[in-house]
């Protein structure tokens, strides 16, 4: 399972990349495992106010719905245009072409609080299998 | 996440199975285009012997076991005196005093004591032989080419619904030309130590065919895209084989009594007081579960298995629905202005009621 280090993570499964007050937000390897083939990805919508902890998407599998919940307070500023066309890239690629939506940070100058390191979320992870 | 992330379990009935190998998309269409394997071990196997096997389950289950010839199989149920399922099964003949019924995992315990009650007294014995067996089915239109390589059995003699003693792979095995995918196929009923080399021989065997092994995800698409039913979806003891379309199980004709009769003989006579039907949704969110239908805004049934087919790339799903309000809805199109909608998680998403089942596999050769 792929883990990478670079990034920051969330207890129910989604990762987030920071640069430049923008925070791009995807579900990790261990969650697209689990789900299984996803089928279907609901993203907020651009120009929405989302706030840390609230569910703000979902991920539709053939097994399974889940809940994408925001990582951090912000703006969305772009979902990602081509997973509506091929929801498949969060199984292939979940760290990648995979990404799902990018919030612009209301705190800029920090890491938003409550997530994870890529150790503590390996950890995580490891208690649940 | 999490609640998504609980699909993954594998442990199904005490069992720990394999709910998918890679992506079971791609595995579900293996098993439509080449052939997938599948261990199903899990599955209960009771033996029934005695001279009086054939009459005492005439009188345990629903079906004509007497008329069941050695090397032929049957799929029925046993039902509870008030006509509620209690399992679904398939009864194998194997001798003329010897009988095999294959039941589902989290009933087999529940069966196997409703037998050994139902058969005593009437000249039979019932043996729970489940850790006796390994049970391997092979699945797909190539499935018959795959096996033929590995097997003694003549398998162009082996009808749909039969039974034959045979080798596979070497090992002793009774193969069966059933399934529960829609697609031509056998099942393979080893001794446990010889299922690990006859599924490695399977596997080599197939593997140019396109052969894959298949989890419990895509068996479970597939026998919904076969309109095929599920015990504790579609079936279960609130409701008698009537409900889920299946009265043809139910064998009135047979002499003698047999457990529910009267129950369902009256069900019979009246009609069902719901109906299983096949929705398939006008958009990409997918009916699940427990889901609610709706007919003109009111509730009018509930989802009892749903799915992103592979095969039709759209959401199906099969529904119990208030007898008036599928009678209304068949003749619904639901593409515009149509009236029937499930309740995905707050939001009505239109679909629309086709016949079931939503995928036959084309006409052999």
């Amino acid at each position: 399972m792929s883990v990478p280090e670079e990034l920051y993570y969330t207890a129910e499964h989604e990762w987030v990349a920071i640069s430049d007050a923008t925070a791009r937000v995807g579900i990790t390897d261990y969650a697209q495992r689990a789900l299984g083939d996803v089928v279907y990805v609901t993203a907020p919508a651009q120009g929405t106010r989302v706030t840390a902890g609230d569910p703000c998407g979902e991920v539709e599998s053939t097994k399974s719905v889940s809940d994408i919940y925001c990582p951090a307070d912000g703006e969305v500023t772009e979902v990602n245009p081509e997973i509506d066309e091929d929801p498949g890239l969060v199984n292939s690629d979940p760290y990648g072409a995979g990404w799902i939506f990018k919030i612009k940070l209301d705190a800029s100058d920090q890491v938003p609080p409550g997530l994870l390191s890529a150790a503590e979320y390996t950890a995580l992870t490891a208690d649940e299998e | 996440m999490h609640s998504g992330l609980g699909a993954t379990m594998t442990d199904f009935a005490g069992w720990m199975m394999p709910l998918r190998y890679g992506s079971e998309t791609a595995e579900h269409k293996a098993v439509r285009n080449a052939a997938g394997l599948f261990d199903l071990s899990h599955m209960g196997e009771l033996i029934i012997e005695g001279g009086g096997a054939a009459a005492a389950l005439d009188y345990a289950l629903l079906a004509d076991a007497s008329a069941i010839k050695p090397g032929r199989a049957r799929y029925t149920m046993i039902c509870a005196p008030d006509g509620g399922v209690i399992d679904d099964l398939i009864v194998y003949r194997l001798t003329e005093t010897s009988y095999l019924v294959v039941a589902n995992a989290a009933n087999t315990a529940v069966v196997a004591a409703e037998l050994a009650d139902r058969v005593s007294g009437r000249g039979a014995t019932m043996t729970d032989r489940t850790d006796s067996y390994a049970l391997i089915a092979i699945q797909g239109p190539r499935s018959a080419a795959i096996l033929a390589g590995l097997t003694s059995a003549d398998l162009d003699a082996v009808r749909y619904y039969a039974s034959y003693d045979a080798t596979v792979a070497g090992a002793q095995a009774l193969l069966a030309r059933t399934g529960y995918t829609g697609e031509d196929g056998f099942e393979i009923f080893v001794s446990p130590d010889e299922a690990v080399p006859v599924w490695a021989a399977l596997t080599e065997a197939g593997s140019a065919d396109g052969l894959v092994p298949a989890g419990l995800a895509a068996r479970d698409s597939l026998r919904l895209e076969a309109g095929m039913p599920l015990y504790g979806n579609e079936l279960s003891r609130d409701m008698t084989p009537f409900e889920a379309g299946l009265g043809r199980v139910v064998k009135l004709d047979k002499p003698g009594d047999f457990v529910g009769r009267a129950a369902l003989a009256e069900r019979a006579a009246a009609g069902p007081t719901r109906d299983l039907v096949g929705l398939v949704g006008h958009t990409r969110r997918v009916p699940r579960h427990g889901y609610t239908v709706l007919w003109d805004g009111e509730a009018c049934g509930t989802v009892t298995s749903g799915a992103p087919s592979p095969t039709l790339g759209k959401p199906i799903a099969m529904a119990y629905l208030t007898p008036a309000a599928a009678a209304a809805a068949r003749s619904d199109s639901g593409e515009d202005g149509g009236r029937l909608y499930v309740d995905i998680r707050g939001s009505a998403e239109p679909a629309g009621m086709v016949p079931l089942p939503f995928y036959k596999r084309p006409a052999r050769d």
